[in-house]
């Protein structure tokens, strides 16, 4: 099982200061302070990239490719993030990304916003064939993955297509191969991300075997470099881009369900607000609709944690650049590709239980309620969990101690300093006569 | 073994804000003891629809969760006008809600007949201008 929980977190523990920002923070607490150090239960981490965004001492980090990583690759194509375009300043021209992205280094690029057009066209033919509703986007890797560990009634409704990374990666190496002849594994797929979800996506990907993407960089990375070789690409930049205004809207929130042609769709973005509509529709609140994005950012992509710019300025940007894009210039046929389509099922991954049997599980839990009441609810975050409910469950679980919160080690101490004080005036029986005695 | 656990949950009458507190705190008790996602799926609808129906037709009310090995048991009891013929609320499509509450997206008439479908039993106790105690109960 562990296997199938890679994370693109990980903590730098000389900056980690102990403190309490990130469990709090975590959507499926899956964080504790242990010996002064955060530590991430594994199996709970959605990689949403939230402990990322709150942590003070910058000692949560996300784990990604180095830009020297594309080396080792004979030819090598860059898969630039529609996110990636609202992160510049006066951006009036896709091809000066473009241009510049080949002028650090590759040798051709492939917009994964090319290949979202065709996701779109594919979601609407699946959407045509099949009658469940809603149908829940699949393309945020965090939001599946919460919804793999905390929603197994919807898993049934997610999107059984590709993120367009994942179609744009096996496109694009199809493409490389013919144009250069070479075989498949010299030719580096690069994908330039918006955050560290999608890392976890290509190394333990859901939904399918592999991944296509050989590299993940991060648009932060990358950024510096790209603006001064886009002051140069901007005097002939060319005409490369194949983006049009629904597959650059990826980008933001909102522009995967727009691209829908539906009506009846709901966007929701932030971890909160998208745990809140998944709660809903567990419910069946919302009949009527058709189509729901979810994204695990503020903004959607491009408040990714990998991202530079604030994510409301991106995406003003992106609505300016759509402007002049026609609608689509990508297209695809009735039939959905096969590349487009997830060869395995996702399978719910119970981690929040507390227990394997039913029966165990409850015997548990009423300790647990009873552990819950001798607690303060003060939530305070001192004893490593986020709240008391979840130091409970810890101790149930038996990796924490109740006495781990220091109010209750308070009041045991009091105890024993009141025994100790009642004792202090009492005699051993040999002494305790004579002492009355005189008396 | 004959452990319960017991669930309880203040339901406030007029406010939709807070509609929906009981079936998230109970979905996620349920999910931590492992209760398969389907018997999950039945308690969060039908005990959302019972959870509106106290705020918008009673005025708010109580909830009580009862889970042992064998069933869910959830009780909602409020103080409300109670039901003046059962049979007639129980029919798909009949509703006495205002026009406000229906501009909201409510009062289709769907919420008891939904309780009764995806519970294996549901029983109504109403007294009129006394209240109405709806238990309805699904099996594991
Ligand atoms: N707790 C209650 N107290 C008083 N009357 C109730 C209560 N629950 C239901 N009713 C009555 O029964 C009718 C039918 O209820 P039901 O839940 O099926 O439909 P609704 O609440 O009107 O609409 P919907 O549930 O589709 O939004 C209600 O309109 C109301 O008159
Ligand atoms: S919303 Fe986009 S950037 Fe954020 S985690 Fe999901 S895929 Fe990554
Ligand atoms: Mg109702």
């Amino acid at each position: 099982m562990s296997s199938s929980f890679f994370h693109s977190v990980t903590l730098e523990r000389d900056k980690c200061k102990g403190c309490i920002n990130c469990i709090k923070r975590c959507p499926t607490e899956a964080i504790r302070v242990r010996n002064g150090k955060a530590q991430i239960l594994t199996e709970r981490c959605i990689d949403c990239g939230e402990c990322i965004r709150v942590c003070p001492h910058h000692a949560k980090q996300p784990i990604y490719d180095p830009l020297s990583s594309i080396d080792s690759f004979k030819y090598k194509v860059a898969l630039p993030a529609p996110a990636l375009f609202g992160q510049f300043h006066n951006l009036d021209d896709l091809n000066i990304v473009l241009k510049a992205l080949l002028s650090l280094g590759f040798d051709d690029v492939f917009e994964v916003s090319k290949a979202a057009e065709l996701v779109s066209d594919a979601t609407r033919s699946f959407m045509q064939k099949n009658p469940r509703r809603p149908v829940i986007s699949s393309a945020c890797p965090a939001v599946v993955r919460l919804i793999r560990v905390r929603f197994p009634n919807l898993l049934e409704y997610l999107l059984p297509l590709n993120a367009p990374i994942e179609v744009a990666a096996r496109m694009a190496r199809a493409e490389a191969v013919k144009k250069t002849g070479l075989p498949p594994d010299q030719i580096g797929i690069v994908f330039i991300s918006p955050c560290a979800a999608k890392v976890t996506a290509v190394k333990m990907p859901l939904g399918n075997e592999k991944s296509e993407v050989d590299c993940v960089i991060a648009i932060k990375e990358i950024y510096p470099r790209l603006l001064p070789l886009m002051k140069l690409a901007a005097n002939d930049p060319g005409e490369m881009t194949e983006t049009g205004r629904i597959g650059l809207s990826w980008g933001g929130s909102g522009g995967e369900a727009s691209g829908t042609l539906t009506e009846q769709y709901l966007a929701a973005d932030g971890i909160e607000n998208v745990i809140k509509v998944l709660e809903d529709l567990e419910d069946e609140k919302f009949p009527e609709l058709e189509f729901i994005e979810l994204n695990a950012c503020t903004g959607g992509c491009v408040g990714g944690v990998l991202t530079v710019e604030n994510p409301y300025v991106a995406k003003t940007r992106l609505k300016n650049l759509r402007k002049y894009l026609p609608v689509a210039r990508n297209h695809l046929g009735e039939e959905i590709p096969e590349e487009f389509q997830w060869d395995q099922e996702i399978q719910y991954e119970p981690v929040l239980k507390i227990a394997d049997g039913v029966s165990e599980a409850i015997t548990k839990m009423a300790i647990l309620d009873n552990i819950d009441k001798t607690l303060p609810g003060l939530d305070c975050g001192s004893c490593g969990a986020p709240s008391c409910r979840a130091l409970a469950e810890d101790v149930v679980r038996g990796v924490a101690q109740v006495d781990d919160c220091i109010f209750r080690l308070r009041e045991q101490m009091h105890a024993l300093v009141k025994g100790l004080s009642q004792l202090e005036g009492s005699f051993p029986a040999p002494f305790r006569a004579e002492q009355e005695e005189e008396e | 073994m004959s452990d319960v656990i017991a669930l309880h949950f203040d339901v406030d009458g007029e406010d939709f804000t807070r509609a929906g507190e009981a079936s998230y705190g109970v979905k996620r008790t349920l999910k931590q003891l492992g209760i398969n996602p389907e018997a999950v799926r039945k308690v969060a609808i039908a005990l959302f629809e019972g959870e509106i129906n106290m705020v918008i037709h009673a005025d708010g009310g109580v909830i009580d969760i009862e889970i042992d090995n064998n069933q869910i048991k959830m009780i909602l009891k409020d103080k409300g006008p109670g039901i003046p013929d059962i049979e007639k609320a129980m029919q798909e499509g009949f509703s006495t809600a205002s026009d406000d509450v229906r501009s909201l997206g409510f009062g289709a008439g769907m919420g008891l007949p939904n309780m009764k479908k995806y519970t294996d039993s549901m029983e109504i106790q109403t007294e009129l201008g006394v209240g109405t105690t709806v238990t309805m109960v699904v099996n594991l």
